[in-house]
């Protein structure tokens, strides 16, 4: 473990992303396999399930760093990570552990099997054995997600340059449902083995926001709109009369989504779609509220089924008759993917059969573009997706052949009422927050949404400081605060919720700017944001 | 006894009996200043009384003030109150003061640290009755190693980069954090610049202490000179067009802060070494213990969370709202504008706070 745990602090000691590429490389050179494939799978999120709840794993670091669970608790909200936290407050070691990293997830994924009492004594155990950056690797791998700042791409490009296979072969191979206890890294990373690529699915292509005018894409004729389709983005793998969906996330949901069951009697073995899982609701498409109700779910239940089925609205194929098109021109998967849809529908005509085709759109000019693009909201999309006609696809975010062009978000002026502090990079610092608008008196604020993201580090510094100062009452991490700021807050939809208090829920709601300008009694109600819903 | 010795109010802390005022925020007759950093030592008062260190640092600050120098343990006495000043160990001529009156003790530690950190006096013990804290860093996540191994792991960094035909950029505040560090980098890697805040503040102080030679980054600096060798400068440089000229260029921090993971990747700084100039936790439980204390009141810092501590440890403890915290006052001030004289340290914190709810 400690080669790893020396990995993290290199990378943790500088800010410059190929110089923890080199890092990476380095590790990956020199690890043991065994050892790779771990690395791999924890920096792909494939980490073994959580041993420990983390009520038990707070108690027991409390106990062990012999200080009050409520001290503990409070140093949890200040440190923003469980793992560091833990790391932290436990006495200094100078001891050392010779086990390596495979040796400590085995032994992790043993622990689940174990009793409380002897989870408590393995962890007290290897706590006090390991140093800080050690114990800090080993409390991650116990509690969650491993997100230290290096993603999955900057992992892909390091292991490219220490194996000399090519980045995008390799993202394939990482891709979908592989056993890191189980594969030998010889198998994962080196070989071809035709047999493991069943439910593999393809890396999916993602598009960036457009930035400036979309007159500077050049000529309208080389490109092609379809509308954005606010659902879940994924991949419909139809090989040997299975099937296999997978969402954006690399998380494999094909028992979430029976009715693509029907697809595997209607297209040939040998297709991967790429498209849109969207609620389909008498004829209609539904928000992405309705689907949310479908998202969280292991089993669906009949009644959901007829409440909120869901289509799959395929805007490209990947795969056509076992072959890989990836390389061909979208205009001609896109050829592929029309043949394909019209015979299939035709022959499933009256059985609500769970495919669409979302069309594509062709202009004489970017005016026309633009116009399509303003009646977004209509179509129950988010903006348009532009495509040039020849494009292949490519793997992840690349910029060029594919941009997005959202319409511009709805907004409202709102009070800030609550704050809680951030996690990782805003450790310490008040940077999440609640939002509330006046009920229809204007008496009363109601909270409506919470938001994160959208002002500068200096903006959240002043707020920071600001809320420090006008804090009314604590509940645990939970400020409340004078109200006092405006915020105008954007959010890409709007709908009835009986979920929550206010009865709307907004989807991704962002702050858009401070209004200093503006007093809380210029805030909006409830009343102007449920007007807006469509 | 009704009226307390001290007593916190709008002004600053006040010692009705003697009418001074400690550390006070706003402007008053007669202050007696803990230490030069721009939160403690502010610009308006009649009078000011230090430690005979403190002087040539807060007229460098605030120009042709009012102020008389003390020696550690000398006593001078107002209206039956007797003062005194001890070493706090905090930056050069850092103070506690102690205040005693009809034989009742109490000690402002204004801001300390208990490590020598071999520029400032240090830290020593003073028994007292009420003991008046900065908990700055009064959480047990903080866990200070010893300087002489944060100083070796720098001077390694720089070393380092050096070798790599980088330009070592290191921040800390510019009174203070900066002569530690530039007191312990070792001469024989490189030339050592400075910015020009740190290097005016540093010249004020080179008649009290030895350092290593030092040269000002100026306009005529040229990128050649720079290479390999390392530039002190206060946090506020970092992102400015000031350092670009240093390119290619490895930056870090050294500050308390920087046991955070996420503090670090805030500020966008490559390396963070953990070194404050306040203490730790357990810095903070032994002092004051040493003390005797029987009462603590927490000025600045985690300080509900670490007066609850101390009540659950028997003391009878609370906190009070100060404006010890440097650009917070106002909503409008910019973080930069204070930055060379407030450690970022201090602004950094949980700062104030609402007082507990007792």
């Amino acid at each position: 473990m400690r080669d790893f745990a020396e990995l993290i602090r290199t990378l943790d000691s500088t800010n410059k992303t190929s110089l923890k590429v080199e890092a990476l490389t380095d590790y990956f050179k020199v690890a043991q396999d065994r050892d790779k494939v771990w690395a791999i799978a924890i920096l792909s999120h494939r980490r073994p399930p959580r041993p420990v709840n983390t009520t038990l794993l707070r108690t027991w670091a409390s106990q062990l760093a012999n200080i009050p669970l409520w001290l503990f608790e409070e140093s949890y909200h200040i440190v923003g990570d469980l793992a560091e936290t833990i790391a932290l407050v436990i006495p200094v070691s100078e001891a050392n552990s010779e086990k390596t990293l495979t040796q400590f997830l085995e032994e992790m994924i043993d622990l689940k099997t174990r009793t409380d009492e002897e989870k408590k004594e393995y962890l007290f155990e290897n706590w006090k054995l390991l140093n800080y950056y050690e114990r800090f690797v080993f409390s991650k791998l116990i509690t969650g997600s491993f997100r230290i700042g290096v993603s999955q791409k900057l992992m892909t490009r390091a292991l490219s340059k220490a194996t000399g296979i090519e980045e995008d072969i390799l993202a394939y191979k990482l891709m979908g449902n592989w056993d890191p206890e189980r594969i030998t890294f010889t198998q994962l990373v080196l070989e071809e083995n035709e047999e493991d690529y069943l439910s593999k699915p393809y890396p999916f292509y993602l598009a960036y926001a457009i930035e400036g005018e979309v007159e500077s894409l050049g000529d309208v004729r080389e490109w092609t709109a379809e509308h954005k389709w606010d659902g879940i983005r994924s991949q419909v793998i139809i090989r040997n009369n299975e099937l296999f969906v997978w969402s954006r996330g690399e998380e494999l949901v094909t028992d979430k989504y029976p009715e693509f069951e029907a697809f595997v009697k209607a297209i040939p073995n040998g297709t991967v779609l790429d498209g849109e899982i969207l609620p389909y609701i008498e004829e209609e498409i539904g928000t992405f509220n309705d689907l949310q109700t479908r998202i969280g779910r292991k089993t669906v239940s009949k009644a959901l089924l007829k409440k909120t089925p869901v289509i799959l609205k395929a805007y490209d194929i990947l795969e056509w008759e076992a072959k890989d098109i990836r390389v061909l021109a979208y205009a001609e998967r896109r050829k592929i993917l029309e043949k394909l849809y019209s015979e299939v529908s035709a022959e499933m005509a009256g059985d609500d059969f769970p495919l669409h085709l979302s069309e594509t759109i062709s202009f004489q000019n970017w005016d026309e573009v633009a116009a399509e693009r303003d009646r977004a909201r209509e179509e129950r999309s988010e903006g348009l997706m532009l495509k040039r006609l020849d494009s292949p696809y490519l793997v992840g975010r690349k910029k060029g052949d594919w941009w997005k062009w959202k319409v511009a978000p709805l907004t409202i002026d709102a009070v800030l009422t609550y704050a809680m502090r951030g996690h990782g990079r805003r450790t310490n610092l008040f940077t999440d927050y609640t939002f509330g608008l006046w009920d229809e008196e204007k008496k009363e604020l109601v909270t409506f949404a919470k938001a994160y993201s959208g002002l500068t580090d200096a903006e959240f510094r002043k707020v920071d400081a600001w809320i420090k100062k006008n804090t009314l009452e604590r509940f645990g991490p939970v400020r409340s605060v004078v109200p006092h700021h405006v915020f105008e807050i954007a959010f890409e939809g709007v709908a009835e919720s009986k979920r929550h208090k206010s009865g709307v829920a907004t989807r991704f709601p962002r702050i858009l700017r401070w209004r200093q300008d503006k007093k809380i009694e210029d805030a909006n109600t409830l009343e102007d944001l449920k007007g807006l819903i469509q | 006894m009704n009226t307390p010795l001290l007593a916190f109010n709008e002004n600053g802390i006040y010692c009705a009996q003697a009418n001074v005022y400690l550390d006070p925020w706003k402007p008053v007759d007669h202050a007696i200043i803990s230490h030069g950093h721009a939160d403690h030592s502010r610009w308006g008062h009649k009078k000011y009384i230090t430690h005979h260190s403190n002087v040539p640092i807060i007229k460098h600050r605030l120009g042709d003030i009012e102020v008389a120098g003390k020696e550690w343990n000398e006593t001078f006495t107002i209206n039956e109150v007797t003062f005194s000043f001890h070493p706090a160990g905090h930056i050069i001529g850092s103070s506690q003061i102690r205040v005693e009156y009809k034989g009742e003790i109490w000690v402002f530690t204004g801001d300390y640290k208990t490590e020598d950190d071999g520029v400032a006096v240090p830290y020593e013990v003073v028994k007292c009755h009420t003991f008046i804290t900065e908990c700055t860093f009064g959480l047990p996540a903080f866990k200070w190693l010893p300087q002489q191994q944060v100083i070796s792991e720098i001077n390694e960094w720089w070393q380092g980069n050096k070798e790599d035909g980088r330009t070592s950029i290191l921040f800390g505040y510019s009174l203070g954090k900066a002569q530690r560090l530039l007191k312990h980098l070792d001469p024989s890697i490189g030339k050592i610049f400075t910015h020009g805040a740190i290097e005016n503040m540093t010249e004020v102080l080179r008649p009290q202490l030895s350092f290593p030679e030092t040269t000002r980054v100026t306009r005529e600096t040229k990128k050649d000179e720079l290479k390999g060798n390392i530039v002190l400068a206060p946090p506020s440089a970092h992102g400015t067009p000031w350092i670009r000229k240093m390119v290619p260029y490895v930056t870090a921090s050294a500050s308390g802060w920087m046991t955070f993971r996420g503090a670090r990747r805030r500020r966008a700084i490559d390396k963070g070494f953990v070194m404050s100039d306040h203490c730790d936790w357990q810095g903070l439980l032994s002092s004051i213990k040493a003390t005797g204390c029987e009462k603590v009141i927490c000025t600045h810092g985690y300080t509900d969370i670490f007066s609850r501590y101390l009540g659950e440890q028997g003391y009878d403890a609370r906190t009070e709202e100060t404006q010890y915290e440097g650009e917070m006052g106002d909503l409008e001030a910019t973080v930069e504008r204070v930055d060379d004289l407030v450690p970022d340290e201090e602004k950094a914190g949980s700062i104030n706070s609402i007082k507990s709810k007792k």
